[in-house]
């Protein structure tokens, strides 16, 4: 095993909704990184996952993870997915329907070897109490964890992840992300995973890859490439509704309902003139104190 | 009654869908998912049995099995075999008429497997032969059911096909479709009707019992 990562280069034409776009993407992965490959779809990401992964063969270009070509268009060198130790989690999971949960897992074990593994991982994704679940009768967090502990099972080097928490709910997506950290951590993986959530891409990933119609767009660590994106803020805005507003003694209490929760404010009875019950309104922080503004 | 029209048609039914089913196989995953442009050819040549008129298969079937041409004579030849007039005639014959209903339903199964299924049997290191029988055949198992019993029941229906090929030999080539026809030409209504009706219930029976399991077998996979 040698210490020198994942490097491509390729060229491909993809057919998609939007026309022909030509895939055209020069790429290192550190050993032991977790990247995010982010972007509009139809630009590129699955098809440049599923060429690393050996599912596409590229029209051209180069592929080496280490001291092994995987492919090589001038050479002629294309290896079979196989023969490649990577270790693919699909958008839709791919479980396989007939099989239940510790089928799954262990199906990506070699002939004769231990079943040991597999209860590990099972355990390691806490599902061993579901081991004899189908995947149809399992929640979508739960395939997810299935199709991550089958995707492990063989030991890869290189994890990819097509979107894979893109269709949990927030607290799971929480989860999940946890559970790769500590596989990150735990197995010395290197990964590649595309997502949109910019929450996930801070939490996970070292480096972000921005593609666009077939090519990188920038790329850097997410503060690099997302910060100089975005205004400096004023501060953080709230948008809320008035639900009461009783004035006393030069004083106002506000009642307002804001990320639906309700919140009990004070204020001055000239600063609550503004604030109509049942209209909606916005509260800014300034750095001194906040400030309520109708919505026009 | 005699017996033997009715066992002759089972045992020919049999085992021509034995041999489709394992021509099929390969057969049908070749066509789900090669990307080969002469594909659609073979489709067609398979689909023939659907719209030709089974005389019309049975005449050219009788032209080229007899002796007296190149195919026939070659077949004698090399493996001692006489096709016309034989009961091993009418299963070569089956297995030609009856392939589409063996073959297509097949393939609609396996295209209609997730693609997904295949490409993570691969990477997860297995072989495309580990990856169909343990992946994807049990996958289609619906669709191997409805091809299995639609062979089965196509043959045991047949009559254009032997009549032309096999020639009507009592306990060699005379099924159960050409002994009503006989008893019918006859007169002889009566063994006509326990020919007809026996065929009637037994292959009612078979498509019962078939689609029931099947149901079962879809709704597993597909709760509601």
């Amino acid at each position: 095993m040698s210490d020198t990562p994942l490097e491509l280069q390729l060229c491909h034409d993809l057919r998609t909704a939007e026309g022909l776009v030509t895939l055209n993407v020069e790429l290192r992965l550190e050993r032991g990184s977790i990247t995010a490959l982010t972007g509009p779809s139809g630009v590129g990401k699955t098809t440049l996952l599923r060429s690393i992964a050996g599912l596409v063969k590229p029209q051209s270009g180069r592929i080496a993870f280490g001291q092994e070509v995987w492919f090589d268009s001038d050479k002629q060198i294309f290896k079979i997915p196989q023969q490649r130790r990577v270790g693919l989690v699909f958008q839709d999971y791919a479980l396989f329907p007939h099989l239940n949960v510790r089928q799954n897992v262990s199906f990506a074990l070699k002939k004769g070897e231990d079943q040991g593994r597999v209860d590990e991982l099972l355990r390691e994704v806490e599902l061993t109490k579901l081991a004899d679940r189908r995947p149809h009768q399992l929640s979508g967090g739960q395939q997810q964890r299935v199709a991550l502990a089958r995707a492990l099972l063989p030991n890869p080097e290189l994890l990819l992840l097509d979107e894979p928490l893109s269709a949990l709910d927030r607290a799971m997506r929480l989860r999940l992300q946890d559970y790769l950290l500590e596989i990150h951590r735990r197995y010395q993986l290197t990964i590649l995973l595309v997502t949109h959530d910019l929450g996930e891409i801070f939490r996970l990933a070292d480096q972000v890859v921005k593609m666009d119609e077939g090519k990188i767009m920038n790329q850097g660590t997410p503060e690099q490439v997302y910060t100089s994106e975005f205004e400096p803020s004023p501060g953080p805005v709230l948008y809320g509704e008035v639900l009461s507003c009783h004035v006393e003694n030069g004083m106002a209490t506000v009642q307002a309902l804001i990320d639906q929760r309700i919140h009990k404010f004070r204020l001055s009875a000239a600063e609550a003139t503004s604030l109509v019950v049942g209209q909606p309104f916005v509260l800014r922080y300034s750095v001194d104190k906040p400030v309520f503004e109708k919505v026009r | 009654m005699n017996f033997e029209p009715l066992v002759l048609t089972f045992k020919l039914a049999s085992i021509a869908t034995l041999i489709l089913f394992g021509l099929a196989l390969p057969l049908s995953y070749w066509l789900a998912y090669s990307r080969f442009r002469g594909k659609v050819l073979v489709e067609a040549i398979i689909g023939m049995p659907l719209v030709l008129p089974p005389s019309v298969l049975g005449f050219y079937l009788l032209l080229a099995f007899s002796p007296g041409y190149f195919f026939g004579a070659w077949i004698e030849e090399i493996i001692g075999l006489r096709l016309v007039f034989s009961f091993p005639g009418l299963v070569v014959a089956s297995v030609i008429y009856s392939l589409p209903f063996m073959v297509y339903p097949l393939q609609a199964g396996l295209q209609a497997l997730p693609v997904s299924l295949r490409e993570a049997s691969y990477t997860l290191g297995k072989t495309p032969w580990t990856t169909f029988f343990k992946v994807l055949l049990p996958n289609a198992k619906s669709a191997i059911l409805t091809a299995i019993v639609l062979t089965f029941a196509h043959t045991v229906g047949e009559f254009g096909v032997v009549l032309m090929i096999g020639g009507n030999i009592p306990g060699v080539t005379r099924v159960a479709s050409l002994a009503i026809y006989n008893e019918v030409e006859a007169l002889n209504y009566s063994a006509a009707n326990q020919y007809a009706l026996v065929l009637f219930v037994i292959t009612f029976a078979i498509l019962l019992l078939v689609y029931s399991v099947n149901n079962r077998l879809f709704r597993v996979r597909h709760p509601a």
